[in-house]
């Protein structure tokens, strides 16, 4: 008897295949993991596809020291739990000029993670990073191929991009070219959710309401994550208020807008964001450096 | 939009406010459509698409705040939204308003999860549409209601029949601008069902929409009263999957990896490509025809009853067969074809033309080979679908031509199997993905001819003659020096007792190769048919020589390939065109550089020199004899 497989089932059969042709056909791949939920969901899908081995490459984190502690400490959990290595990256030049979000703006985001990345990679030597980026996420995702070729100075070219046909990935490159795989490509945010809630995948407390620490900053939303840092770095304290919030998505603290939300269950979780009427990258301030093609822009120069 | 539409998202939206896990129990088990639009900047398909995305509300507040400020800007509809600039990608393509590569876009209902491919619709994008259409499941093809069957319309309709998509739905859109005409629309469809069936369409699905109005796309439109159809949302949602067909196929699943966690588990993973499997069914492991038993379905989630078409699963079998990445799990008694010679539709992908005979990879399924591809047959306008005369196949254009792989593929035909008959072609230098291909049988010549075993081996002729079979591959310009030197070593080797045998270029074209011009595809089979005689004197135990030109790296790598580790080398008679020019023994430059001598390797044709060659020899700085006696040094060092 023929069942009709639903659509996380198959969702979950490509991303599998996937990572498997990753496996067999690079020398050494790695898995960039940022500890949100799409990551949480890219490393539970690894999990399954190498069963009952545990997946065949490390986790790494490109730190900028600036995320959530919450989402420190559910960094190192995930990692033991799948049984992998997990590699923290610091740009060793931002560490030592402080770079910040607050003093640095765009520069900030250049150097912990786009250039953090690219030294991450080549001091490995990875020929192959996993990615949690969706295609419904900002415009320019929605061309980028699933096998996405860089060049050996991490570069991304539109123009030239290999023709994508069925599921058959050419992974060939030249020495000191890498790849990024996106096995998420063809997930949807509400994908994503339902998949956590029907896999009971663990993610950070921070996607739900709780009364936290905040303040407000160029017209933002903010929580106070580490006060006292925040006074170094500002020279001030702000003025900090308890309110109910959470996040639709999770990056560098004073970088990540939260929103005012009652949303304390995954189930409230998802219904306030089919009953929203922003984007997800909405908060985000990082988007907005260049107008309208800041993320292609940013790619070309090498972001994930 | 229209109130049914409406009061329709607002029950939805009740739904999620009232009752959110009802809401999320609906919508776990929706089942996934792929489809692609196909279509012209004019016909209206970006702002189709707009429509779904924005009917299934898939846009946000901020995106639609943004989409109307750049509708005034920069939009085609005056001070309506225009839907178009929600789905056009990159800044270049939003700049000069057309879309130049494939998208895809997601949008749900609570029946399905669907992913769009949007393709462009310019013929010298054919590429990108076969891309998108290799993954879908149905098409809409898109025709301006004003302007009817045209020849992009036949296009589109020919290359997702030959990427095997099996629902086709004809949306004659802008149906608002032609005042709702049935007159109109049935002349449309009757001209199109002639059409379809001259190129072997047998069903599509017709309807009259507009895009841009909303008509027929969520509801059935007043506008439209005599439309008996479902609106194109309600056939999407409704319309047989392939994976559902699939199932209902014999079993195969290529092998991806092997799963080896310790001595006691071994287990088989992939991604089931037709048919069904559990624990207790005989299977064979092709190409090697080893049968076996399904001991186990292995998951994450625990062992399985039973697995099918479409899902990533770990097999574990009764015995101990040999099985490994590119082998093939089938059901026992229905395999799949073993073969290496092929006739195949290729599409060419690459700025550069294919060349006949040249070996680029193919990658099948987890399966990936050597293969030259003959002459094609003949291109296929896609226009027309008239078969034209070729020598070759440019980018974008399709043709039929026999494929000969270097080892044998487990195979299915495409019209049959997507995953088994569906493979790509790679560049081996650069890389790129240069084709692709779908195979419609195997030729008999390979299933009627089986390699004959011989009794005495290479190692034994070797032997006899006390030596190491090596081949020594010159390469150089026209008068480098690559005869004279050749020559030089034979007559040292010669000395040391040596078994050899040179072959020299020019003596090869007075006989065996006395067919062969200097065209690009010329050379290559010239060396093709140079490095099989090399391999089979170096099988007999000799030293080869060969003098020639040889101006491409991928035909001395292909001669490399065919030979065992360690028997190619590679000499650069390492000549700069300018001294071979001014030496011009034969007169050939001279010739060259009056007209008179066309496709001169250096003058109008390219020499790719060696990137590291095994031994370099540069003729400036030697004589002959020196060069001569440094490549003996270099091959037979003194004990």
């Amino acid at each position: 008897m023929t069942r009709t497989l639903t659509h996380l089932e198959r969702l979950e059969a490509e991303s599998i295949h996937i990572m498997r042709e990753v496996v067999s056909e690079t020398a050494k791949p790695v898995m960039l993991y940022s500890v949100g939920k799409d990551s949480a969901v890219m490393l539970h899908l690894a999990k399954k596809a190498f069963y009952p081995s545990p997946p065949p490459f490390p986790l790494m984190h490109v730190d900028t020291t600036w995320k959530f502690k919450d989402m420190y400490a559910l960094r190192e959990k995930a990692a033991a739990d799948a049984g992998m290595n997990l590699l923290v990256y610091r740009n060793p030049d931002a560490e030592s000029r402080g770079i910040n979000p607050f003093d640095h703006g765009p520069l900030h985001t250049d150097m912990w993670k786009t250039q953090g990345l690219k030294q991450a990679l080549d001091k490995y030597g990875f020929d192959a990073a996993f990615g949690g980026a969706r295609r419904d996420e900002e415009k320019s995702r929605a061309k980028e191929r699933i096998f996405s070729f860089r060049t050996a100075s991490h570069g991304w070219d539109p123009k030239s991009q290999r023709p994508e046909l069925w599921n058959a990935y050419n992974t060939r490159k030249a020495k000191g070219e890498s790849i990024r795989v996106f096995p998420l490509s063809n997930w949807t945010e509400l994908d994503i959710w339902q998949y956590v809630m029907a896999e009971q995948i663990e993610i950070v407390p921070l996607y739900f309401s709780a009364k936290r620490p905040t303040y407000e900053w160029e017209g933002g939303l903010f929580m106070a994550d580490d006060p006292a840092r925040l006074e170094q770095v500002l020279g001030y304290l702000p003025e900090i208020t308890e309110r109910s919030i959470r996040f639709r998505t999770l990056g560098c603290s004073p970088l990540t807008g939260a929103v005012e939300s009652e949303a304390a269950t995954l189930s409230e979780v998802v219904q306030e964001m089919l009953l929203t009427t922003t984007s997800e990258r909405q908060g985000r301030v990082i988007d907005k450096d260049d107008g309208d093609a800041s993320m292609e822009k940013k790619k070309q120069e090498g972001y994930f | 939009m229209d109130k049914t539409s409406s009061s329709e998202i607002y029950q939805t939206d009740a739904l999620i406010a009232e009752d959110i896990d009802a809401y999320l129990a609906a919508h776990q088990n929706k089942s996934m459509l792929r489809f692609i639009t196909c279509g012209s900047v004019d016909d209206g398909k970006s702002t189709l698409i707009g429509r779904l995305l924005y009917d299934s509300k898939m846009i946000f507040e901020d995106q639609l705040a943004a989409l109307e400020s750049d509708s005034k800007k920069s939009g085609t509809q005056g001070e309506e939204i225009d839907f178009a600039l929600l789905v056009d990608g990159l800044a270049a393509e939003r700049e000069q308003g057309i879309t130049i590569d494939v998208a895809y876009r997601f949008f749900a209902t609570e029946q399905r999860k669907f992913i769009v491919a949007d393709c462009p619709g310019h013929e010298q994008y054919t590429r990108n549409m076969v891309t998108g259409a290799s993954t879908a499941d149905l098409a809409v093809i898109l025709i301006d209601a004003r302007k009817g069957v045209l020849v992009q319309t036949r296009r589109h309709s020919f290359l997702c029949r030959q990427l095997g998509i099996r629902n086709i739905v004809l949306a004659v859109n802008k149906m608002d601008l032609i005042d709702y005409d049935q007159s109109k629309y049935d002349a449309i469809v009757a001209d199109y069902t002639a059409f379809a069936a001259s190129i072997g369409i047998e069903n599509f699905t017709a309807m009259p929409i507009s895009g841009f109005r909303g008509d027929n796309i969520t509801t059935l439109s007043a506008n439209t009263p005599w439309y008996v159809g479902a609106p194109l949302m309600t056939h999407l949602e409704t319309v047989e999957l392939d994976t559902s067909r699939d199932a209902a196929k014999p079993f195969r699943m290529p092998v991806q990896w092997v799963n080896r966690p310790n001595l006691d588990f071994r287990g088989f993973s992939g991604l089931i490509a037709t048919g069904m499997v559990k624990p207790g069914d005989p299977v064979r492991v092709l190409p090697s025809g080893k049968t076996s038993t399904v001991k186990s379905i292995v998951t994450f989630g625990g062992e399985l009853e039973e697995a099918s078409a479409g899902q990533s699963v770990t097999i574990c079998l009764e015995d101990e067969v040999d099985c490994s990445r590119g082998n093939v799990l089938s059901v026992a008694d229905a395999p799949p074809e073993v073969a290496d010679q092929f006739e195949a539709t290729i599409v060419w992908m690459d700025d550069e033309a294919m060349l006949p005979g040249r070996a680029y990879l193919l990658k099948l399924a987890t399966q990936t080979v050597s293969a030259t591809i003959q002459a094609p047959k003949y291109e296929i306008n896609v226009n027309t679908m008239e078969h034209l005369a070729a020598k070759t196949l440019e980018l974008n254009v399709i043709g039929v031509a026999e494929i000969t792989t270097d080892k044998p593929l487990v195979f299915e035909a495409y019209a049959e199997n997507r995953a088994l008959g569906g493979f790509i072609l790679i560049d081996k230098i650069n890389n790129r993905t240069v084709g692709a291909g779908m195979l419609h049988f195997s030729l008999r010549r390979s299933q009627n001819v089986h390699w004959q075993a011989t009794s005495i081996g290479r190692e034994d002729h070797a032997g006899l003659k006390n030596q190491k079979p090596l081949v020594l591959w010159f390469t150089g310009l026209s008068g480098s020096g690559k005869s004279t030197i050749a020559n030089e070593v034979e007559k040292n080797l010669n000395l040391m007792n040596r078994h050899t045998f040179l072959l020299d270029g020019d003596n090869i074209r007075h006989g065996l190769n006395k067919d062969l011009g200097f065209t690009d595809t010329d050379r290559i089979e010239n060396i093709r048919r140079v490095g099989e005689v090399t391999r089979l004197m170096a099988d007999a135990g000799l030293i080869v020589l060969t003098a020639f030109i040889s101006p491409f790296r991928a035909e001395r790598q292909m001669v490399r390939d065919m030979l065992p580790e360690g028997e190619f080398v590679e000499i650069f008679v390492d000549t700069p065109l300018e001294v071979a020019e001014a030496r011009d023994v034969k007169g050939l430059y001279k010739k060259a550089r009056e007209g008179k001598l066309k496709n001169f390797t250096g003058i109008d044709s390219p020499y790719e020199a060696p990137e590291a060659p095994d031994i370099t020899v540069n003729t400036v700085a030697m004589t002959p004899a020196e060069a001569a006696e440094y490549i003996v040094r270099q091959i037979m060092p003194l004990k």
